[in-house]
């Protein structure tokens, strides 16, 4: 469950929405509750509240106006691109004001000499592909998302993808943002060269979930597409061995691609609904796609085929042309709906995990799956290690809801006890707020709240989210419940 | 030798905070001419050195800051590994702190990354002495503003580095470098034909004559690059790089200032008197130059670049002049992280 922060905003919603209507075109501000009930949450379904009123500007003049207007008069602002985020990260506010940047579309434009593309927030994460391929380029970043997804989010989220171990996530391939203060004061960030003066701010903005300013502009890095991609399939009998595969295929010298894991339940979800042709009978399968030019995918296909031998594969395919390898793709792309189809709701988690610690955490969720009577299916960003287990429930069972946030927030912290963390790329959002608790301590924490403070001191951006105040650890009691087993015992801990 | 001083290094931060005594940040004094000069009391991270946990499989090492940047690449080595950033030591004694809190990449960073990139978490002390850990050791964490990348480039200002944690990647298996003898404006014409195709460059270099090509990568690959690059093959390639990368070539024994100028890799040569190297596909240019500061930092402003002087033995660490909006953040930044500004003060901005 969730709760808001308050805020004493020194306006009423009559005259805030007459404000607004005088910065931007009637039509551009909602406030009839049909009107935001589209906007009450994100992706994150499970949580839902209404705004005071969701205003649409199009300009950047009108973001400034906006955000000066609601920091004249303490009114709380949170940022939504498209609302496909997964952790409640545009969860609006009650006592706020949701501004949506579905209105900035606008590809500005692209320099393939430079192989850059400057956009819009509200311009989709496959659209910039879209438009940088007549020049031989694209933009790597390709969160499952991406046919709906806008890139002012993929910023505020940092969003990944299944190619980040070669081509890194949205803070690697980023080169300059422009973004409103809450006080309404335009900066540019980073710049039009490789590195900028001064501090990172680039890095601090992206990943920040909408917590230090609001992004009206990136300037986002093309890459030349490969010459090449190939992908080969490989089963195994035991989700160890798969994994042992991945560190092997690394320790050859070769970085893919993409590479994918499914356990056994995920593959026969997969295979139910795309008929990939995957091998049912498997404990798991990986994907691996490489790709480069003509004579480097060749000989890696070889070498891995070898490897993938040798770590004990059962079968392995290598796809015979490009439709084979969209086959091949086409599961996996799937496996989240497909997944659906097996069970009245679903939860996406998010952790990440270093590769070796796989089999323990496999064997533990298997354990708490038993505890929780609730079924699990595992899909895995193997190369980077970011897990996504997908918790099977029902919503219209009387505590199945309750029972399933549990399993997943003691998922969560499991990833953090082994080493790993508590998100790989969906975000914090409202979502894991408290689990931010376990992997941060309380002086961490209140390092975030000072750089939270250092952009937007009286706490309107987006609060609530993504960093808990002490308070909140302490009703959690995160603590308690793990006495003992966290990295850093020596550490005060709420 | 492995040894863990982070306990005094606390301790010397706990009392500079409660007496607001300022610290002068050192560790293998590789890069003392980097960055403004700084009195105060020395806080040597030098001695706090070890590795701490290396595993090949999963592409990171974390290591201590005072560990020296050579016996990391040494280990990454004997496991066909490296630091795909490339750095420069400019001395045996160079920390991996120091690399990462100048940010400092080589040749490989226009087609590899910076430093920054490569940065998965760091454990820090900051200005009140706190000790706190951000990031991790994996590749993809987003718990959490990014204030590791945040320490990468802030040179010790924000935070005291006590261990980094790298994503590291295999050496490429075949390496040949090319020279073709042409003008500026043909070497920079060159490089941006090549940077939209998927060709294995690891790094670019014009003197002024000749324009430097390496390739890295699987050994067919290299060979077909060879082929669609043509110019002539190199001796002593690797030697060559590394002189580049530690500034040993002769264009950089000078007692001019050099200046490091930034901006985007297509830009027209700039009408700066003085001598030139590209580096990073025309994206870096180091400049030998007397002009003003103002007037070469207002110049390369103008292409929406910035420039710093680099190294210079009568001045030191004139980096390009914010805008006012953002010193504004740089400053409360600095507040929230070193509210007494005892952290290597001035080193970067005498504001910071």
């Amino acid at each position: 469950m969730y709760h808001f922060e308050k805020v004493e905003s020194k306006i009423d919603r009559a005259t805030l929405i007459d404000a607004l209507q005088g910065i931007v075109s009637g039509e551009s501000v909602l406030f009839e509750e049909e009107d935001l009930r589209p906007y009450e949450c994100d992706g994150l379904s499970v949580y839902r509240a209404l705004p005071l009123a969701v205003v649409l500007p199009k300009t950047i003049e009108q973001v400034q106006a906006i955000l000066s207007l609601c920091h004249q008069y303490h009114v709380p602002v949170v940022a939504r691109g498209a609302g496909t985020g997964l952790s409640g990260g545009a969860l609006p506010h009650e006592q706020g004001v949701l501004l949506s940047l579905a209105k900035f579309k606008k590809i500005i434009h692209i320099d393939p000499k430079r192989r850059i593309a400057k956009v819009q927030p509200g311009v989709l994460n496959l659209e910039i592909s879209q438009a940088a391929d007549p020049y031989g380029l694209y933009y790597a970043p390709d969160p499952s998302s991406q046919i709906a997804c806008t890139i002012g989010g993929n910023v505020a989220e940092n969003s990944g993808g299944v190619h980040c171990l070669k081509y890194g996530l949205t803070v690697h391939n980023i080169q300059q943002l422009k973004i409103i203060t809450i006080e309404g004061e335009l900066l540019t960030i980073g710049g039009s060269g490789l590195d900028s003066a001064g501090y990172d701010l680039l890095a601090l903005m992206t990943g920040s979930e909408g917590m230090l300013g609001v992004i009206v502009e990136v300037t986002v890095k093309l890459l030349p597409k490969p010459d090449r991609a190939q992908v080969l399939l490989a089963a195994f009998d035991d989700v160890a061995k798969a994994g042992e595969a991945v560190g092997n295929i690394i320790a050859a010298g070769i970085i893919p691609a993409g590479l994918e894991m499914m356990d056994k339940l995920a593959v026969r979800a997969a295979e139910d609904f795309a008929h990939a042709g995957y091998p049912l009978e498997a404990a798991a399968i990986l994907l691996c796609e490489l790709d480069g030019t003509n004579e480097e995918v060749s000989e890696h296909v070889l070498k891995v085929r070898e490897v993938l031998k040798h770590s004990g594969a059962t079968e392995v395919r290598t796809a015979k042309d490009d439709a084979e390898r969209l086959v091949f793709w086409k599961g996996r792309k799937a496996a989240f709906p497909a997944v659906g189809r097996m069970s009245p709701d679903y939860y996406c988690m998010d952790g990440t995990i270093p590769r070796k610690q796989l089999p323990r955490v496999l064997q533990t969720i298997t354990d708490l799956s038993k505890k929780y009577d609730l079924r699990v299916a595992n899909v895995f960003h193997a190369g980077d290690g970011n897990l996504h287990p997908l918790i099977l429930y029902d919503a219209n069972v009387p505590g199945e809801l309750a029972r399933t946030e549990e399993f997943g927030g003691k998922i969560l912290e499991l990833c953090v006890e082994v080493g790993g963390t508590i998100t790989g790329e969906h975000g914090v959002g409202m979502e894991k707020i408290n689990q931010m608790c376990v992997q941060f301590n309380s002086i961490e924490l209140n390092q975030f709240h000072a750089v939270k403070a250092a952009f937007d001191p009286q706490g309107l951006l987006n609060p609530g989210k993504a960093v808990p105040t002490l308070h909140r650890c302490a009703e959690f009691g995160a603590m308690h419940v793990h006495n003992g087993k966290l990295p850093f015992p020596e550490l005060e801990r709420f | 030798m492995n040894t863990d001083t982070s306990q005094q290094l606390q301790q010397q931060i706990l009392d500079a905070f409660e007496h607001a005594i300022a610290l002068r940040i050192v560790g293998g004094n590789s890069k003392a001419f980097y960055g403004r000069a700084v009195s105060g009391e020395a806080l040597n991270v030098a001695e706090h050195r070890g590795i701490l946990n290396y595993e090949p499989t999963e592409l990171v090492i974390t290591a201590r800051a005072g560990t020296p940047l050579n016996e990391i690449e040494k280990i990454l080595d004997a496991k066909g590994q490296m630091l795909p950033f490339e750095p420069p030591a400019f001395a045996t004694t160079a920390t991996i702190g120091g690399t990462i809190a100048c940010n400092f990449s080589g040749p490989r960073r226009a087609y590899a990354g910076a430093a920054r990139d490569y940065l998965l978490g760091c454990k820090i002390i900051n200005g009140k002495g706190e000790i706190l850990s951000f990031g991790g050791e994996v590749m993809k964490n987003v718990a959490g503003y990014d204030v590791s990348r945040l320490m990468a480039g802030a040179v010790g200002t924000l935070g005291v580095l006590l261990e980094v944690s790298l994503k590291v990647l295999p050496k490429s298996e075949m390496e040949a470098t090319r020279v073709l003898h042409c003008s500026n404006v043909e070497a920079l014409e060159k490089m941006h034909v090549w940077s939209q195709t998927a060709l294995p460059i690891s790094a670019t270099c014009f003197d002024n004559t000749s324009l430097r090509v390496r390739l890295s990568g699987a050994a067919k690959a290299v060979d077909a690059a060879i082929n669609a690059i043509g110019g002539e093959d190199m001796d002593n390639a690797s030697r060559y790089w590394m002189d580049l990368k530690e500034q040993r070539l002769d264009f950089f024994k000078t007692e001019k200032p050099l200046w490091r100028i930034a901006h985007a890799s297509d830009i027209e040569p700039l009408p700066l008197e003085g001598e030139y190297l590209y580096e990073w596909g025309g994206a870096l240019r180091w400049l030998k130059s007397d002009a003003s500061a103002e007037f070469i930092q207002n110049t390369v402003a103008a292409a929406d670049g910035h420039a710093s002087l680099f190294r210079h033995t009568q001045q030191q660490g004139l980096f390009q002049p914010l805008t006012p909006g953002l010193m504004r953040i740089h400053k409360n930044l600095k507040q929230a992280f070193d509210p007494k500004n005892i952290l290597n003060p001035g080193k970067l901005y005498p504001e910071l």
